[in-house]
């Protein structure tokens, strides 16, 4: 492929039917990541991979009901409420397996998924077997069949992905509180029920129309990949919902211009294989909550404490006793020298000690107001707490230090 | 070393305090949970480690056993490091982190710990039955040996978690709240164990929640509040003045529970109130 | 009807291949049940598939060792990073979970796709699906060959492998029952006594990849997630010993390949009359798994959605019981 033509495809430039294929499935990751951001919150993520393969079942039946009653049985409306239909089955019945037995709910995610799904395939079988035959028309939803979509179904994911995002705007403050702490919600008069019904709903839809494109299979990834990769770049959920649903476009978009780009690339797995490229980024790199970033704040916080006690030992008489490592950190900040502090060091122990004095005080005289942003205990005292509080711990009653009583 | 049989002799550890703990700071993400505790265990009686809600008072146990990574800090169980005196180590865990549902009876829970007295591979022989019925026996719950642990009560629950620590034929026991939620008899029971468990030389050391209770129940006291705030005897270090310190604010002379009979009112309810924050 | 040289030579090893597959399923299964890890055995079903591909355009054959470590070293990969993402990144196990298999799989659909080029007799339908009409044992043509060891020499290839790593599967579980068991119920004791929790719990990852991937080729990726959950949840509704739940969720598992594949093999040509076309038997397999869990979850004797709301006493019983942990937990 050479450059040009992947330009004219990333931005759908590249003739009528693959414009229409790459922005269809944009919308169906917009549409998938904004609602897939509330399902992990929810910690459903599995639930839906229930759901796409419970679809199955609901597939073949309706094919088989609708050629029966002398209709045309591969009609794309009939089967998607076949699958529609059965996938609310699916997730009705593993409520009340959780609700009604002592199962754990991951038992009862995996015994209705994978139950359903075999009974797909026995009736996909029988209707290998029948006179009109053929189901290869049916086997599309199972691995999807993305260059297929025409303009029609394009319009229906952009008008999805429309309907997804309005109803995340809407419903975000319901949503949130449904997420974030249901019993709350429910005792204070939320029809916590209802609102969980529509969160299901939705996510029912976006697994139903998304089914030709991506295939029941693999639906779920971008309901769940998107939005894990969201989650590492921010605390806040308003921005988690629209960086899932950016990347999940991001993911629709790029993934089906590849796929149109080269040959014997299925669509639907490289959609996925770009959402997974997006979530192993966002996974090391993201500044929030990425793994790289979290590791040097931890690796920063055990050095500190090191130094503290190191300094707050020497302050204390006893002679400068550190493993070498914390040492040559010592040494690489000027604060020691041949095992013996420098002068910054000496300032740096009183310093350290006295803001270790300071922070007991302050838990003592304050035990539950420990601010939660600051590495308390750490960072400097009058950086974290107001002045005339510092001051105050600094001139009020002296707490006893642990060791006066401890003896 | 997976089983450490070559548990070192008492004569060995005799002379070295059952639990050492130096600088030991544990942090969730980025807040300390245990501030850099100090704190050494004496060799005799037992010792409740008494603080409000979220100070550290499990994480304490966990780190102690290894269970949570500590920042910084050593921990040190008669002389050596925990990973050594596995087999001297005993562990009540709340009753809550596991579950209750679990195809076992009470005493098949009872018989895990001597799982690491068998060994790898080996089933459970009669003799280790035996000695799990016994453990049973001894909290008072023989005629429930059968009985799927899902069908006991709270109480019940808890002594078999007992009986099982007691199965591990340990040198020091770390329980975290095998006082909580239990009925009257099992509270009985419970310490009625503890005290022997002193009796025979073991080291006990619990998380408890009830102020009202350490004094007549402990001989030795803890106070945490995220970082050690006092430590010793309880006559001399359980007063005012450390309960201020640890539970925060205005805690009058009159709602501290001393030693002896006369009990003041559940200074745990007068301090909720604080609990939530010091305007 | 059928001869008795077709039911041997073609029904014969093809439900001996499903019993096998269902039985070791069936028994590692327990273990995800009870450490509520149910999800992992649907993610590892699925995340080996690139390894299997891999090994197969390695090779050119579906047989064979390079498949079976290709399988191997990608449920490995896949329990790592589940493990990886959850607890660095912070994610909850189910959302990890989620990431890792989706994108597993997709990757081992491409490769398919990609291997199709090279006009490879490999497509996602054997993989989905399982091909359990295609195990076959030419050698024996009436009941009195089977006394012959020459006949036994030339048993399925598959069905040696399902039966070796049954065995495997079970000499595993009763060496280990005892640290089984223990990590399963309180990995944090386990830990202070010794016994390595996080080992065990990569352990039942590995086994239950070495099952599903023995069983695959018979049954299709998806249909192992039925047989390691739903023999065993059936099983724990039954009894409440952990001994028995084992054996039973074995018999169960067993008897839930043979009947299934009866099932898909007669049960249309009894229905229709006549000869009539079969049904898939690994899907009439899972489909059986269903029903039985359904009769467990309906009528068991004691865990029954009807024995539970029957008697009063019991219920008032289990009542009780929620207080006591709703006012312990009030208490902390």
């Amino acid at each position: 492929m050479n450059p040009a033509d992947v330009i004219a495809t990333l931005t759908l430039q590249a003739g009528f039917n693959s414009a229409v294929v790459v922005a269809g499935t944009a919308c169906l990751g917009v549409a998938a990541g904004a609602i897939g951001g509330f399902m992990l919150l929810r910690k459903r993520a599995l639930v839906s991979d229930a759901l796409s393969h419970a679809t199955l079942p609901g597939i073949a039946l309706a094919f088989l009901i609708a050629t029966g009653l002398g209709l045309e049985g591969r009609s794309l409306p009939v089967l998607l409420t076949g699958a529609l239909v059965s996938g609310l089955a699916g997730v009705l019945a593993i409520q009340a397996i959780t609700r009604h037995t002592r199962l754990p709910e991951d038992a009862a995610i995996g015994a209705v998924l994978s139950v359903f799904f075999g009974v797909g395939v026995v009736l996909l079988s029988h209707i290998q077997t029948l006179a009109t035959g053929n189901q290869a028309g049916l086997k599309t939803f199972i691995l999807g069949q993305t260059a297929a979509m025409n303009q029609g179904e394009a319009l229906a994911l952009g008008a999805l992905a429309l309907a997804a995002l309005a109803a995340a705007g809407l419903l975000f403050k319901e949503f949130r509180l449904l997420c974030f702490d249901p019993d709350f919600a429910a005792g204070q008069g939320w029809p916590t029920r209802r609102i969980d019904l529509a969160l299901m709903g939705l996510t029912t839809l976006v697994t139903v129309i998304g089914l030709q494109t991506v295939g029941l299979i693999l639906i779920v990834a971008l309901l769940i990949v998107p939005a894990a990769a969201a989650r590492f770049w921010t605390e806040r959920l308003w921005v988690m919902v629209l960086v899932a649903a950016a990347l999940g476009g991001a993911s629709g978009w790029i993934g089906a211009s590849l796929s149109a780009l080269v040959p014997r690339l299925p669509a639907g797995a490289v959609i996925v294989l770009v959402a997974g490229a997006l979530f192993l980024v966002s996974f090391l790199a993201a500044p929030a909550r990425g793994v790289v970033a979290t590791a040097l704040r931890q690796a920063r916080l055990r050095l500190a404490y090191a130094e503290q006690a190191a300094l707050a030992a020497h302050e204390a008489g006893h002679p400068l006793d550190a493993s070498p490592a914390i040492m040559a950190w010592l040494r690489l900040r000027g604060l020691a020298a041949d095992g013996v502090l420098t002068e910054r060091g000496r300032a740096a122990a009183s310093a350290a000690d006295r803001n270790r004095r300071l922070w007991e005080r302050f838990l003592i005289r304050y035990p539950t107001l420990i601010p939660g942003q600051a590495n308390w205990g750490i960072d400097p005292i009058d950086r974290v707490l107001p002045a005339d509080m510092v001051r105050d711990l600094e001139t009020g009653p002296a707490g006893m230090a642990h060791r006066e009583i401890a003896g | 070393m997976l089983f450490p049989h070559s548990a070192p002799s008492i004569a060995e550890t005799a002379a070295t305090p059952p639990l050492e703990v130096r600088g030991l700071t544990v942090a969730y993400n980025r807040k300390p949970v245990l501030w850099s505790a100090d704190y050494t265990a004496p060799a005799r009686g037992l010792i409740a480690i008494v603080g409000p809600n979220g100070a550290g008072k499990s994480t304490f146990i966990k780190a102690c056993l290894g269970l949570v990574p500590a920042v910084s800090g050593t921990v040190k169980v008669h002389g050596g490091p925990v990973a050594k005196r596995r087999a001297l180590i005993g562990y009540v865990p709340q009753r809550e982190t596991v579950d209750w549902d679990f195809p076992a009876s009470a005493l098949d829970v009872v018989a895990m710990g001597r799982y690491a007295m068998i060994g790898w591979c080996r089933p459970v022989g009669r003799a280790h039955k035996e000695a799990a019925r016994a453990c049973l026996d001894r909290v008072g719950m023989a005629d429930f040996a059968d009985r799927q642990i899902g069908q006991l009560s709270g109480g019940q629950q808890q002594r078999v978690f007992l009986a099982r620590a007691l199965a591990q034929e340990a040198r020091v026991y770390f329980m975290d709240e095998p006082f909580a939620g239990v009925d009257a008899a099992t509270e009985r029971a419970v310490i009625q164990v503890l005290r022997d468990l002193d009796h025979a030389g073991r080291t006990v050391i619990c998380v408890h929640h009830d102020l009202q209770t350490v004094a007549d129940y402990f001989d030795h006291v803890l106070l945490l509040n995220t970082r050690v705030v006092a430590a010793g005897p309880v006559a001399t270090t359980l007063n005012a003045e450390t309960l201020r310190q640890t539970y925060g604010g205005r805690l009058g002379p009159g709602d501290v529970p001393m030693a002896g009979r006369d009990r003041a009112p559940d200074p745990g309810r007068d301090l909720a109130p604080l609990e939530r924050g010091v305007a | 009807m059928i001869t008795t040289q077709e039911f041997l030579q073609i029904d014969l090893p093809a439900m001996t291949a499903a019993v096998l597959a269902c039985v070791c399923c069936a028994l590692v299964g327990n273990f995800l049940v009870l450490r509520r890890q149910s999800l992992l055995g649907d993610a590892i079903s699925h995340a080996i598939l690139p390894g299997i591909v891999a090994g197969f355009l390695i090779t050119g054959t579906r047989a064979g060792l390079p498949v079976i470590l290709g399988a191997l070293a990608a449920a490995v990969i896949a329990g790592v990073l589940i493990e990886a993402v959850r607890r660095f990144g912070r994610l909850d196990g189910g959302a990890a979970m989620g990431v890792v298999f989706t994108v597993m799989f997709a990757g081992g659909v491409v490769l398919i796709e990609q291997g199709a080029a090279r006009a490879v007799d490999l497509d996602a339908d054997c993989v989905l699906y399982g091909q359990l009409e295609a195990i076959l044992w030419l050698a024996p043509q009436t009941w009195a060959d089977l006394a012959d060891p020459a006949v036994w020499a030339d048993l399925p290839r598959q069905v040696v492998t399902l039966a070796l790593v049954t065995l495997l599967c079970v000499v595993c579980v009763v060496a280990f029952a005892k640290e089984l068991a223990i990590t399963s119920f309180d990995p944090a004791l386990a830990t202070t006594l010794g016994i390595p929790a996080g080992l065990f719990h990569h352990a039942v990852v590995v086994l239950v990849a070495i099952a599903a991937i023995a069983s695959f080729e018979a049954v299709g990726s998806i249909l192992v997630v039925a047989m390691l959950i739903c023999p065993a949840a059936t099983a724990r509704l039954l009894t409440d010993r952990l001994p028995v739940q084992l054996w039973l969720s074995v018999a169960i598992g067993g008897l839930t390949g043979a009947g299934g594949y009866l099932l898909g093999a007669f049960g249309p040509s009894i229905l229709a009359g006549g000869p009539a076309d079969a049904l898939n038997a690994a899907g009439m397999i899972a489909t059986l798994a269903g029903v039985l869990l359904t009769a467990a979850i309906l009528f068991a004797p004691r865990h029954g959605v009807l024995a539970r709301n029957r008697p009063r006493h019991r219920g008032a019983a289990g009542h009780q019981m929620g207080k006591d942990v709703v006012s312990d937990a009030v208490t902390h």
